[in-house]
């Protein structure tokens, strides 16, 4: 296929670029002692918080930005010129306390996004959580969810009604001083999700979250914590779209997931942020730390990833397995096209004896995009009989993309099995020639081909999530073929 | 960093002003520049220096000549070669065989070549492995006198293999040795080299070779290294390839062991058709640390690269496989494959692995591989219900484990003595019929 065919087909517009108007209140750029604590007195936190924001903002100041190892070339970034704290409804400093009171026009926004609150929750059955920038602007079937005992609400809310719970987990699977995103966001987060499912309750319904970042020059730190006792299960959907912006916009977002003996947390995320332009203009700078601790025996934890947008992409979902027998999975597909840069992958970290874990990464660029794998495996001398298999594939589309492998494994135990394998390839002539002759258009074709690369984790997603994510993944590579 | 800087302004203060001078001065203050390097280093994130860092060691100008013949008597690989001796190195005319050389070959010492031809020999020197390349190559280059020169003319083949001798003996104070082998072969030239370093038990000294060579066009060189050192040796080597179009390099490492042994190899294939193929083995005990980089740069399109590399680990010994490919951007048609395979005997032995593909071309074919296990149980069973006892079956299975690299090496007298050295120091003595 000719590469300037091909360049055509890869163009396509962002489906999602809008701005609701909408007055925030916004605080001034800049980032001292002076805004954590503003942060901290608005969202009338407890004391101890602040005080941990202050350590994580004391030791971010020491560290240094982690541009030089990353497989990744951007600006550096004006810790300075960014506002950390942007909350709607600036008419009324009150969160509104159900969804009649929420802005028409953010329900709007979401009505564009293709998440009709009512309707999904009602058809669906899915409690929705969407945090419009920094504050959780509704939240549907509490009353549900409240009755088997499962807590699902915004961080702050959590740390209002729940502080000790909060309190017990926060930080401890994702330090603050763990690395210089994760130690920014724990001292300038201002909302995300909390989950916590007592002993023995299987979630009645799957929980989703909506991210979107909308006021401009805002970074976006959520924080996320979901906590699943002995024998529970919880599946938590995330998705994130954003308005076009010309300049680039921060998200560094920590996802901590708890899971003790036997429990089991399935996290799934749909990532679509803007990318940037034609030209690599703007789009957003996703740097995220998400982790999850199997502390119990049996616990398992699955991470699934789409991530079709962002400008720049920095996140590796880990798994620390600690539990006996525990077990990580990692699924991804990762999509980029133009000049998007993503360097993504996972950390798997068996210290459990029998502990296993499964890495399948799908990634697919085109256009000028450059694309890394970067993963570790690291199996310590006391994780017996621990089992890893990795499988990263790398699929390019056109000559000016580049896609790139960086496993890591250190392994120290001599019953350990580990295996890692990984192939870079384009779409073979003759599958498409194969297609075409039986009337498949060629777009239709590579379509086909494509969704049947990244089939081994598409149907890991929940339902209606895969039907999104492969729509997704054709309206990226929208002409992308040829 | 004293020491070096005392035996460095020993070295270079009777040398002649010129080129070479004032490029080992440049050479040794970037070594100075740089340090050791530390785990933060990406490159040395698995290997520490600083315990070599901490060591003292003396450069020599002369060498034991009674003591080197007997090491070099008692592990004589008894082949059929041209044979250039290094002793700690220095050059060792009387246990070198460079006579009868045929027409349009030249293979001389470094430290004659200087002599001779400066011009000639400095423009070979430093073209692939300039003092940026790495701390260890400018250290090396600051210490540049010794080692080995090889020219092929157009159409040449070497008729018997050529075989550099590394030996290492003890002296009252541990000695450091920087030899640099410059090589140019011709376009359709052929030539076999064998790289053996000896150590004497208990020398404790430090090796830190770098070899740059350049194939001309369809020029084949086959490569065979062999290193084994006791358990207090040091050794860091370099290998910089430059290949031209339809040449052919094909190395075998078998790095058997030291107390810290670091191996970079690199080859650059900037002519189409151009090939390259490396395989290795690392073989670690006791608490020996193994370390191979090895990196392909597919800078031209129609290249083809193979990488096969297995490592057998005991005891507390550490090892480490780093290989890398680049595909520059419009380098179509690549054929890249790599291979990783590790057998770790012990629990307290360790692998860090690392097999990362670079590629910014779409018409390629590049994959990698890398595992990690122990012995295969049910193959075990397989010949413990043959009535073999279990000892000598988990020897006869690492054994196998290892031949897979070990049968590629193209000169019997080699094969036979990896083959005894990785049998004899297994944990279970395995007795090998040898013919």
């Amino acid at each position: 296929m000719a590469s300037e065919e091909m360049e055509q087909l890869v163009r396509k517009e962002y489906k999602q670029g809008f701005v609701t108007d909408i007055e925030s209140d916004t605080l001034p750029p800049g980032l001292d002692e002076g805004v954590i604590r503003h942060i901290s007195a608005m969202k009338k936190e407890p004391e101890w918080l602040l005080e941990w924001r202050l350590e994580a903002f004391r030791h971010w100041q020491t560290m240094q930005d982690p541009q030089a190892w990353a497989h990744l070339s951007y600006p550096k970034i004006d810790y300075q010129a960014i506002s950390y704290y942007s909350a709607p409804g600036a008419k009324n400093k009150d969160a509104p306390k159900s969804l009649d009171e929420v802005d028409p026009k953010l329900l709007e926004t979401f009505e564009k996004l293709g998440i009709p609150l009512h309707e999904r929750a009602a058809l669906a059955g899915v409690a929705v959580d969407a945090v419009f920038d920094s504050v959780s602007v509704g939240t549907t079937f509490k009353a549900k969810l409240a009755e088997a005992g499962v807590i699902f609400c915004s961080i702050s809310e959590a740390l209002q009604e729940h502080p000790e719970l909060v309190r017990q987990y926060l930080g401890t699977v994702v330090p603050p001083t763990d690395n210089y995103y994760a130690a920014l966001n724990s001292a300038v987060f201002t909302d995300g999700s909390f989950v916590f499912v007592p002993k023995d309750v299987t979630c009645p319904m799957e929980l989703s979250t909506y991210f979107r970042i909308n006021a401009a020059n805002t970074g976006q730190f959520e924080r996320t914590l979901i906590i699943c006792e002995e024998r529970a299960q919880v599946s938590y959907l995330e998705g994130c779209t954003a308005p076009m912006r010309d300049e680039n916009q921060l998200h560094a977002a920590v996802v901590e997931l708890v899971a003790l003996d036997d429990a089991y947390i399935k996290y799934s995320t749909v990532q679509n942020w803007y990318p940037g332009d034609e030209e690599g203009k703007g789009g957003i700078y996703n740097f995220v730390t998400k982790r999850g601790d199997c502390r119990g025996d049996r616990a398992k934890i699955s991470w699934t990833q789409v991530e079709t947008g962002s400008a720049i992409t920095w996140k590796y979902p880990s798994c620390v397995l600690r539990g006996k027998d525990s077990v990580g999975e990692f699924y991804s597909v990762a999509v980029t096209n133009n000049f998007q840069q993503a360097d993504t992958g996972t950390k798997m970290i068996h210290l459990g004896e029998g502990s296993r874990s499964t890495i399948i990464s799908k990634g697919i660029s085109a256009g000028r995009s450059n694309q890394s794998y970067r993963g570790l495996v690291k199996i310590l001398p006391g994780a017996k009989n621990a089992r890893n298999f990795t499988q990263c594939d790398s699929l390019l589309l056109g000559d000016k993309c580049g896609a790139h492998t960086f496993p890591y494994q250190e392994i120290g135990n001599a019953s350990a099995q580990v295996e890692h394998e990984a192939t870079t390839s384009k779409i073979g002539e003759d599958q498409l020639f194969y297609c075409m002759q039986r009337g498949i258009s060629e777009e239709d074709a590579v379509n086909m081909i494509v969704n049947g690369f990244c089939k081994d984790v598409f149907k890991e997603l929940p339902m209606e999530f895969a039907v999104e994510a492969e729509a997704l993944l054709n309206v990226t590579l929208e002409g992308a073929v040829g | 960093m004293n020491q070096y800087s005392e035996a460095f302004t020993a070295f270079n203060k009777d040398a002649e002003s010129g080129w070479l001078k004032s490029q080992r001065i440049a050479a040794f203050a970037r070594f100075e520049h740089l340090g050791f390097p530390t785990p933060n280093v990406e490159r040395w994130k698995y290997t520490d220096t600083k315990a070599l860092a901490r060591r003292n060691f003396t450069l020599k100008r002369d060498y034991d000549l009674k003591a080197a013949r007997e090491l070099l008597n008692s592990r004589d690989l008894q082949l059929d070669a041209y044979r250039l001796v290094l002793v700690n190195g220095v050059y060792a005319p009387e246990l070198s065989d460079l006579d009868a050389m045929q027409d349009a070959v030249v293979i001389e010492p470094l430290s004659e070549a200087l002599d001779k031809e400066l011009e000639l020999t400095c423009g070979m020197m430093g073209r692939l492995a300039g003092i940026d390349v790495d701390v260890f190559t400018a250290m090396n280059f600051a210490f540049a006198g010794e080692g080995a020169v090889i020219r092929l003319g157009n159409n040449q083949q070497l008729k018997k293999p050529l075989l550099l001798v590394y030996l290492s003996t003890a002296s009252e104070t541990p000695v450091m040795s920087h030899p640099r082998v410059l090589l140019a072969a011709g376009s359709n030239s052929e030539m076999q080299l064998v790289e053996y370093f000896v150590g004497a038990e208990d020398a404790g000294n430090f090796t830190n070779r770098v070899l740059e060579g350049v194939l001309e066009r369809n020029a084949q060189l086959r490569h065979t290294l062999l290193q084994s050192g006791s358990d207090n040796e040091w050794w860091v080597g370099r290998v910089q390839i430059e290949q031209k179009r339809d040449s052919r390099y094909t190395c075998h490492h078998m790095n058997l062991g030291g107390k810290l042994v670091r191996d970079d190899l690199v080859a650059d294939l900037n002519g189409e058709g151009a090939e390259s193929s490396f395989s290795g083995l690392l073989f670690g005990r006791n608490r020996q640390h193994l370390d191979i980089h090895s990196l392909v740069n597919h800078n031209a399109p129609l290249t083809n690269s193979f990488e096969n590399y297995k490592a057998i680990l005991n005891d507390r010994a550490r090892g480490v496989f780093n290989g890398k490919v680049i595909v520059k951007r419009d380098s179509q048609k690549i054929n890249a494959q790599q291979s990783n395979a590790n057998l770790l005997l012990s629990d307290q032995a360790e692998i860090d692995t690392k097999p990362e593909l670079e590629i910014y071309a779409d018409d390629v074919k590049c994959s990698h591989g890398a595992t990690t296990g122990q012995l295969d149980e049910t193959a075990l069973f397989y010949l413990r219900a043959r009535g073999i006892n279990e000892t000598l079956a988990r020897g006869l299975l690492t054994l196998a484990f290892a031949n897979e690299v070990i049968d590629q090496l193209p000169i019997p007298e080699i094969y036979r003595l990896v083959e005894t050295t990785v049998a004899g120091q297994l944990p279970q003595q395995v007795e090998l019929e040898l013919d």
